[in-house]
C-alpha cells in the first residue's frame, strides 16, 4: 500500500461535526501539504487517516508521544519493535544489539543529534525531542509519513533540514503545516482545509501563495 | 464556614466521636501509670544492646520475613495489577487486604504452626492485594500515547515493557520501597503472636520488666527504618532477595495432617460438624452474632471513629513543628524527629506499651492509633506546606497557620485522613488481641479455646466491615472531590 483512497471521513468533537464528510485520494508519489487556519481541524484528519490505514504509516503526532523515562535510542527504535521476537526487544531494552545501535546513530546523526543518544527524551529541548520523534517514523519507514506540525519547535535551518530529509525518505506523505512558505517548497500538493471540508486541492506548481492565504 | 462540605463533613465526623466518647471505655487503670511510663521511658534513655544475643537474631529475621513477604506480594501483586480490570479479581483483591497480617498468621499458625511459611505468607497475601490495587493504579496513570503510536504488530509484552513500564518505574519503585518499610513494621509485629521477630522480644522483655532491653530494641527498630535509604540500595537488593530465605529460621515441621483437619474439621461450624444439619446452623449463627460478632463491630466501629478523629486533631497540631513557615531550625530538626518516631512505631506497638502502662482500655488503643496515623499524615501535610509560597507580607503566628496554611491543605489533610479509614478500622481489629474489646478480641477467644469455626466467621465479618468502609470511605472523597496519592 503506497496511496490510499478514502472517502466519508468524519469526526465529531461532543455531538458537533469538525470534519467531513470529506473524501481524500492520496496516490503513490503525493507529497500532501494539509494547511489551514488552527482549529481548521488538520490535527483530527491526519488522525483519522491514521485509523483508516489501520496503522501503515509512520506517524508524528503533534504531542510526540515519546515516553519520556527511556533514551532517544529506545524512542527511535519503538518505530521497528514489530520486526522482532519479544525476547529480542526485552534484550534491546537491557542492552541494545549492536547492528540497531549503528542503524539508530546514522538516522540520529542524519538528523544532527547523535551526541544524544542515551539521553532520556525527558531531559531534551523541545526541538530535540521532536527530532526524535521524527527518528522514530523514520525508523519506523513505513510507506506513507502522516505528520503533524513536526517542524514547529525547529529554528529556520534545521526546519528546512528536516523538511528536506523527509521528502527524500518518504515517497508519499501527508505533512500538516502552518508554514505556507515550507509547504509550497517541499510538498508537490497542497490541500487546504477550512471547517473540516476541503477548500482546496491543488499541485503546488499551479499555485501561488497568494491562493493559500485566501483559507486564512 | 459551615456552608463548605468539607467543614460540615468534618464536623458530622466529630460529632460522632464525640458521642462515641460517651459510650467508650476510656480509662487509665493502672495503679500508678505515670511511675511505669517513667521506668519505660528511662529504659529507653538506658538501652541494654548486649543482654542476649537474641536481639540481633530478632533484627535478622524481621528483616528476613519483610524481604521475602514484601517480596513475594510485590511479585504476585503485579500480576494481578495486570488483570486487575476484571471484577473477580478486583473482589478477590479487596478481600485478601481486608484480613490484617496478623489475622492471617493467627490463621496459618492453626496448621502450619511455627513453620517460616506462617510468617511469609502472613506478609505476603494481604500485601500481593494492596500492591496489585496500588500498582493496576499507577499503571493506568501511564501515557497512553506512545502505545498508540506503535506499528501494528507489536507484541503486547514488548509493547508493555516500552511504552506502559519506563513511565511508571519511578512511581512503581517509590511505592515498592514504602511498602517495604510498611513490610519491616509488619514483619515485627509478627512476633507477638509468637514468630522470631521483634514483637516476640519485646514482648518478653516488657513482661519481665526489663524496660532498658524493649528501649534497645525499639532504638534498633528506628535505626533499621530510617537507615533504609542508606542499606536498601538497588545493586544490592537483588543479594537481599536471594538471601533473604535462609535467614527466617527453621521453626517447626509443617504436620500435614494438621492442614487436612483444619480445613475439612475444624473451620466446619460445629453444628453440621457434629450433624444437626441447617437446622443447628441458625441458631449457632444467631448465638454468635448477638454474643460475639455484635459487640466486635460496636466496639470496633466506636474506636475507629473515635481514633480517626484523634488522629485528624494529632495532625492539624502536629504538621507545624516540621513546616517551614513557623519557628526556627531546632524546633524542625525535633519536630521531624518526633513524627519519624511517631510514624516508625508500628501502632501495635505503641498500643502494647500503653496498654502495660496505663492497663486495659481503649485509651491506649486510641492514643496509639492516632500518634502512628497522625505521624504519617502531620509528616506529609508538613511537606506539603513546605511547598506553598506566602506573599512576604503574610500574617504571623497562628494567624499565618490559620488564615494561610489551614485553608490551603484542608482539602489534601480530609484526603489523607479518609484514605486511612479503613487502615485504622483494620487496626483497631487488631488490637483487640491485646485485650480491648474489639472484633480481634473475639476472633483471639474463639481460636484459644479451639473454636475455630468461630474464629472464621469473625474474621470474615472484620474482612466485610473493612471494605465496607473503604467504599464508604472511596464515596466521601469523591463526593468532595479529594484526590490521593496511594503512597500514604
Amino acid at each position: 500500500m503506497a496511496g490510499f483512497d478514502l472517502s466519508g471521513l468524519t469526526a465529531s468533537f461532543g455531538g458537533e461535526r469538525v470534519i467531513g464528510p470529506l473524501t481524500l485520494k492520496v496516490k503513490e508519489g503525493d507529497q500532501v501539504a494539509l494547511v489551514g487556519k488552527s482549529g481548521a481541524g488538520k490535527s483530527t484528519l491526519i488522525r483519522l487517516i491514521h485509523q483508516r490505514v489501520d496503522g501503515q504509516s509512520s506517524l508524528v503526532p503533534q504531542e510526540l508521544g515519546l515516553v519520556n523515562a527511556l533514551p532517544v535510542f529506545h524512542n527511535v527504535f519503538m518505530g521497528q519493535l514489530d520486526k522482532h521476537a519479544t525476547w529480542y526487544n526485552t534484550i534491546t531494552l537491557v542492552r541494545p544489539f549492536k547492528q540497531d545501535r549503528k542503524q539508530v546513530l546514522e538516522l540520529l546523526d542524519a538528523l544532527r543529534m547523535s551526541e544524544k543518544l542515551w539521553i532520556p527524551t525527558a531531559s531534551l529541548s523541545g526541538g530535540q525531542r521532536q527530532r526524535v520523534a521524527i527518528a522514530r517514523a523514520l525508523y519506523r519507514n513505513a510507506p506513507v509519513l502522516l505528520a503533524d506540525e513536526p517542524i514547529s519547535a525547529l529554528d529556520g535551518p534545521m526546519a528546512h533540514h528536516v523538511m528536506q530529509l523527509l521528502r527524500d525518505r518518504f515517497k508519499t506523505s501527508v505533512i500538516a503545516l502552518h508554514d505556507v512558505e515550507m509547504a509550497m517548497k517541499y510538498c508537490n500538493r497542497i490541500v487546504g482545509i477550512q471547517n473540516g471540508q476541503v477548500a482546496l486541492d491543488e499541485p503546488t506548481d499551479q499555485l501561488a501563495a497568494a491562493d493559500i492565504m485566501s483559507l486564512y | 464556614m459551615l456552608s463548605y462540605p468539607t467543614v460540615r463533613t468534618s464536623l458530622i465526623f466529630l460529632a460522632i466521636a464525640l458521642v462515641g466518647l460517651l459510650f467508650a471505655d476510656i480509662a487509665i487503670t493502672a495503679n500508678n501509670p505515670w511511675r511505669d511510663l517513667g521506668n519505660f521511658f528511662l529504659g529507653v534513655l538506658t538501652p541494654n544492646f548486649f543482654s542476649s544475643e537474641g536481639l540481633l537474631t530478632a533484627l535478622l529475621r524481621t528483616v528476613a520475613f519483610a524481604f521475602v513477604g514484601v517480596t513475594v506480594g510485590g511479585v504476585c501483586g503485579f500480576f494481578l495489577a495486570l488483570v486487575y480490570r476484571f471484577l473477580p479479581v478486583r473482589v478477590f483483591c479487596a478481600f485478601i487486604r481486608a484480613i490484617h497480617e496478623l489475622f492471617w498468621a493467627l490463621i496459618f499458625l492453626q496448621f502450619f504452626g511455627f513453620h517460616p511459611l506462617t510468617g511469609v505468607l502472613a506478609i505476603a497475601i494481604p500485601y500481593s492485594g494492596i500492591f496489585a490495587k496500588v500498582y493496576s493504579e499507577i499503571l493506568e496513570e501511564a501515557d497512553p500515547e506512545p502505545g498508540r503510536l506503535l506499528p501494528p504488530g507489536t507484541g503486547t509484552i514488548a509493547a508493555f515493557l516500552y511504552t506502559r513500564i519506563p513511565d511508571c518505574w519511578v512511581q512503581l519503585r517509590t511505592y515498592t520501597a514504602y511498602r517495604l518499610e510498611c513490610g519491616l513494621r509488619s514483619s515485627a509485629i509478627l512476633g507477638f503472636v509468637g514468630l522470631p521477630t521483634l514483637g516476640f522480644y519485646l514482648e518478653t522483655s516488657f513482661s519481665q520488666g526489663m524496660y532498658s532491653d524493649a528501649g534497645a530494641m525499639l532504638i534498633l527498630f528506628y535505626v533499621l527504618i530510617a537507615t533504609i535509604p542508606l542499606w536498601v540500595r538497588p545493586k544490592l537488593l537483588p543479594v537481599y532477595i536471594v538471601g533473604a530465605p535462609f535467614f527466617l529460621g527453621d521453626g517447626l515441621p509443617i504436620v500435614w495432617g494438621n492442614v487436612e483437619r483444619f480445613f475439612t474439621e475444624d473451620i466446619v461450624p460445629s453444628p453440621l460438624r457434629d450433624g444437626e444439619g441447617l437446622a443447628g446452623l441458625l441458631p449457632w449463627l444467631n448465638e454468635l452474632m448477638i454474643e460475639q460478632a455484635l459487640p466486635g463491630i460496636w466496639n470496633t466501629v466506636v474506636l475507629t471513629q473515635i481514633a480517626l478523629v484523634a488522629t485528624g486533631i494529632l495532625t492539624l497540631l502536629a504538621f507545624p513543628l516540621i513546616s517551614n513557615h513557623f519557628g526556627g531550625p531546632i524546633r524542625r530538626t525535633s519536630g521531624h524527629i518526633f513524627l519519624v518516631i511517631a510514624r516508625s512505631t508500628p501502632e501495635y506497638i505503641l498500643a502494647y506499651i500503653l496498654l502495660q502502662l496505663w492497663g486495659p482500655s481503649m485509651l491506649p488503643a486510641v492514643v496509639a492509633l492516632a500518634l502512628h496515623n497522625g505521624g504519617i499524615i502531620g509528616h506529609l501535610i508538613g511537606r506539603q506546606t513546605n511547598t506553598i509560597r506566602l506573599r512576604s507580607d503574610a500574617p504571623k503566628g497562628f494567624n499565618r497557620y490559620s488564615w494561610e496554611l489551614v485553608p490551603r491543605i484542608y482539602r489534601s489533610f480530609l484526603a489523607f485522613l479518609f484514605y486511612r479509614w479503613e487502615i485504622i478500622m483494620r487496626e483497631t481489629a487488631i488490637l483487640g488481641i491485646l485485650g480491648i474489646y474489639t472484633l480481634g478480641f473475639y476472633v483471639d477467644s474463639a481460636i484459644q479455646s479451639i473454636r475455630f469455626d468461630q474464629a472464621m466467621v469473625l474474621i470474615l465479618i472484620t474482612a466485610m466491615l473493612n471494605i465496607g468502609v473503604d467504599i464508604l470511605g472511596r464515596y466521601i472523597r469523591r463526593k468532595l472531590a479529594l484526590q490521593t496519592m496511594p503512597t500514604c
